[in-house]
């Protein structure tokens, strides 16, 4: 037994996480943990269909049942009926169309969680369907279905960059890869709790990856101004991007205002899969040309994502995957042509890697055809094209902070391989399959496979997305204590930890103190998300300390700084897809080593071997935990994770039909972090959280060509692909491009009311 | 439906709906929320607690069976503020990031180290399958409970 000990550490040094000793005793309170006295419980009725005109909504029987409290539709959203991220295009409550199996078509609240799940299911809702556009391609045929009325495609970003038809290429390899839908599959579920105030106002404490944004799509359709809305983070169990989107605050805050008591939502499993985004999946046809000798000159991409019923963070996703398309690699002659469709399937928005986990898995995939048309070693191929400090990409942008491509891929290959092991007679949880595996190590192959891969940190395309933070240092009886306020949101990567640490490093104070999230006393701190906040919030504390440091000697009465950390500038597209739209890039590389039961398709991840470019370490334990956590994201895509649709219906809403990895599933990964400092970002750190997820997919898949010889083209590879029961995917080549008016999201161009974008215009005010 | 029952050490009397699990008795009845809910399927073992020595999903039971039964859940492992050996070792460890799965997985280890007080890998990989875990990759959650093995011994 031992007692808990001050918190200490500085940066560099795995400091214990701020916020651990609540979470390990089970008292952390998560959203779905809230309570407050007198509280309803809320339920949401959801669509059966991917697509229908609502004929009519009847509450009535389920507005008398016992403890029911209220049942709204469309018609009692007090304010703008839309929503969204980037563009208001989705209802809070569906009222006249159905473009999603799941979107929300009534609310409900009641004394007891079961009497608003039995409420929830007595509203009687007559629906006509309609014809679904259920796949991406078909999305883009004439005449298909308009899932908005203008039209399907919801934006097309278009690259060019010197010219294919002259690039000198003498050998070309051409691929087609696709990549399913994934899930996020936080374990916390999208929960939380409402209180109506007295000033007409309501206190939201939920689960979110932005307070600030939140706050700007809930207010105006509550009819309420910002100030009335105030939000305050509730423990976030995990999110990886489905939090960045409203789920419950809206339903939640409407029902707390109707009934003047507070309410309370909590999503089951089943309903989380409805209630949140997902990784888009993705098509992809992608020709790389080179040189015999290996030098890569020509990289033709055409990459479509189905981006489902409604905008979310779809415009970003496709230019992020479109900038990343042609790979980390140095290449003059470059088309990529992406489109991200509207479909009556699930939403898709942000997921770790946002675009760029599925543009990896098809350039590493054609790097690999690439090496063998050649005869040259994969990775002798990647270090001949890798770039370096003072590459140019695709869109023009000049790589000028460290590049590390080149020594990430050797660092990866320099860690020692496993040890064979013998195939007979091991324990049966070492077989692929595990106790399953009913062959005993007769049919084992064993493969290697690599990837090389890229990201960039925080937003791009001239966004500002600038972080606030305030540190105050009191004097104290033995000494001065610090605190931190900031509204940027932890939902379990560490960045609490990291402020904490740089608070101590910078001003010597080892009793440093958090307080609560909230958009009542801060400032935006951007979303937790592209990898971007050790870089901004971390930024903000940095400044803010340096500023307090000449003011400590003798300090007497409690002094407070308040900054805000915005990183360089950058431009979006033009016509030809030339700009500066990337603060800066992050590299990774991975290698796997799996074994695969030939006969049963059974697969055994055996090793991943990681490198990562961080910039500078701050908490090695925190960083290797998020390579780790990252990679086994990319595995689970790799071999087993895939929302299952029909029709746009998903079948598989449940940890039992949805397979994530367990402990039995997860390989030791033995990761090395690279470390160049970046110019103007605070320590020189680089943001770590995703790179593990998009390198990790292509490496595994890689390692089971290897081991089989089989030409797997599709994530995730399931066991009728190895034994070859299943072929593998084709095409009939990509659809047409799009005629679009340009680089914009399309409702960008019909005036459709603006998300986070309006945002920071406010902020440049 | 009124169910007594003792949980950690306290008896309760608590009247519950019929169809109430062993979970939402604990979490919203007796507001003991460190069992957590995320599969209601028992997939994840977020919601693992002792049920008369045995670990359970608390979701899959139903609160009926914990009439006259003994209850032990997360809240009894940290003493008076001392914190159990595995909690420390899984905070030491860095095997919490958001600490979703944390009651469930040290709960799960815990009990294997009361059955098993030097497991090897396979034993914790085997005896932790039933607990998902989305953010660590496992590797920190391996190397807590062989510290905590270590720091029991």
């Amino acid at each position: 037994m031992s007692v808990t000990t001050p918190i200490r550490g500085v940066i560099g040094e795995s400091a214990r996480r701020v916020e651990g000793i609540p979470k390990v005793t089970g008292a952390f309170a998560f959203g779905s943990d809230l309570h407050a006295e007198g509280m309803l419980w809320g339920a949401t009725v959801r669509s059966p269909h991917a697509s229908a005109r609502i004929v009519s909504v009847d509450v009535s029987a389920a507005a008398r049942m016992d403890g029911v409290a209220a049942v709204l539709t469309a018609a009692d959203v007090p304010g703008r009926k839309t929503f969204g991220l980037e563009f208001c295009d989705q209802p809070v409550i569906a009222g006249d169309v159905i473009r999603f199996a799941g979107e929300p078509v009534a609310i409900v609240a009641a004394e007891h969680p079961e009497q608003a799940r039995a409420a929830a299911a007595a509203v009687v809702v007559e629906y006509e369907p309609l014809p679904v556009v259920s796949d991406m391609e078909q999305a883009l045929a004439p005449g298909a279905p308009q899932v908005h009325e203008f039209g399907n495609v919801l934006r097309h970003v278009h690259i060019v960059r010197g010219d294919l038809e002259a690039s000198g290429a003498e050998v070309w390899v051409d691929g087609y890869y696709e990549t399913g839908m994934q899930d996020q599959a936080a374990l916390g579920p999208e929960a939380g709790l409402a209180v109506p105030a007295a000033d007409g106002g309501i206190d939201l404490h939920v689960v979110t990856q932005w307070l600030h944004v939140d706050r700007q799509q809930i207010a105006p359709c509550l009819d309420l101004p910002e100030e009335k809305v105030r939000i305050t983070l509730a423990g976030v169990g995990g999110a990886f991007g489905s939090r960045e989107d409203i789920h419950m605050q809206l339903h939640a805050c409407m029902l707390a205002l109707r009934t003047g008591r507070p309410v309370k939502m909590s999503y089951g499993r089943e309903e989380s899969f409805h209630g949140h985004v997902h990784r888009h999946p993705s098509r992809i046809w992608i020709r790389y040309g080179a040189t015999r000798e290996g030098r890569l000159v020509a990289a033709d991409v055409r990459l479509l994502l189905d981006g489902g019923a409604y905008a979310s963070s779809s415009p970003a996703v496709i230019a992020n995957a479109s900038t990343f398309a042609a790979g980390p690699y140095e290449v003059a002659n470059v088309r990529v042509e992406g489109t991200v469709v509207y479909s009556n399937n699930p939403p898709c928005g942000a997921m770790r890697g946002f675009g760029a986990p599925q543009v990896c898995f098809a350039y590493e995939s054609a790097m690999d055809e690439l090496a063998a048309a050649l005869d040259i070693d994969p990775v002798e191929l990647r270090r001949l094209n890798a770039v370096r400090t003072g590459s140019v990409l695709p869109t023009g942008q000049v790589l000028t902070g460290p590049a590390p491509a080149r020594e990430v891929l050797e660092r990866c290959a320099a860690i020692p391989m496993p040890d064979e092991e013998p195939a007979l007679g091991r324990d049966p949880i070492g077989y692929p399959g595990g106790a399953g595996n009913v062959s005993r190590g007769e049919s084992l192959r064993r493969g290697v496979g690599y990837a090389l891969g890229f990201k960039n940190v925080a937003y791009s395309e001239g966004f500002d997305d600038a972080a606030e933070a305030t540190i105050t240092v009191t004097p104290a009886p033995d000494g001065l204590a610090a605190t931190i306020r900031t509204a940027a949101v932890d939902y379990g990567q560490g960045l609490y930890t990291v402020c904490a640490q740089i608070v101590r490093t910078e001003l010597g104070i080892d009793d440093v103190t958090l307080e609560p999230a909230t958009t009542m006393r801060n400032e935006s701190a951007g979303s937790t998300s592209a990898s971007r906040q050790s870089t901004m919030t971390g930024g903000a504390v940095l400044m803010a300390c340096r500023e307090l440091k000449p003011l400590l000697d003798g300090l007497d009465a409690p002094v407070s700084r308040t900054c805000t950390y915005h990183h360089r500038a950058t431009t979006g597209l033009d016509e030809n897809g030339q700009g500066d739209p990337h603060v800066s890039f992050s590299f990774a590389a991975e290698r796997a080593v799996v074994e695969v039961d030939e006969e049963l398709g059974l697969v055994r991840v055996v090793q991943i071997a990681a490198a990562q470019d961080a910039g500078r370490v701050i908490n090695p334990q925190g960083a290797s935990g998020q390579v780790e956590g990252g990679t086994a994201m990319g595995i689970g895509l790799a071999l087993m994770e895939e929302i299952q649709l029909e029709d746009g219906v998903i079948r598989n809403a449940s940890f039992t039909d949805y397979l994530i990895p367990t402990i039995l599933d997860a390989p030791p990964v033995v990761t090395e972090f690279v470390e160049h400092p970046e110019p103007d970002a605070p320590y020189g750190l680089k943001g770590i959280g995703e790179l593990g997820t998009v390198v990790a997919t292509p490496a595994v898949v890689a390692a089971l060509r290897d081991a089989l010889g089989r030409p797997l083209n599709r994530a995730p590879v399931t066991p009728d692909d190895l034994v070859g029961l299943r072929a593998p995917a084709t095409s009939d080549g990509p659809p047409p491009v799009p005629d679009v008016p340009g680089q914009q999201a399309i409702p960008e161009y019909l005036g459709l009311g603006l998300g986070q974008q309006e945002l920071m215009k406010r902020r440049d005010e | 439906m009124v169910i007594r029952t003792t949980v950690n050490g306290v008896e309760h009397e608590v009247d519950v709906w019929e169809g109430s699990s062993l979970l939402a008795l604990l979490r919203d009845e007796l507001l003991l929320a460190g069992s957590k809910n995320a599969c209601e399927q028992g997939e994840c073992g977020s919601c693992s607690v002792w049920l008369d020595g045995e670990v359970v999903c608390s979701c899959l039971v139903p609160a009926s069976q914990a009439d006259g039964a003994t209850v032990r859940t997360v809240e009894a492992l940290s003493n008076g503020g001392a914190l159990h050996a595995v909690q420390d070792a899984f905070l030491a460890a860095g095997a919490v990031q958001c600490g979703f799965c944390t009651p469930g997985m040290v709960v799960a280890a815990a009990d294997l180290l009361e059955r098993d007080p030097d497991p090897s890998d396979e034993a914790i990989r085997e005896a932790l399958a039933g607990n998902l875990c989305r953010c660590t990759g496992y590797q920190k959650i391996l190397d807590a409970v062989h510290a905590a093995a270590g720091a029991l011994a």
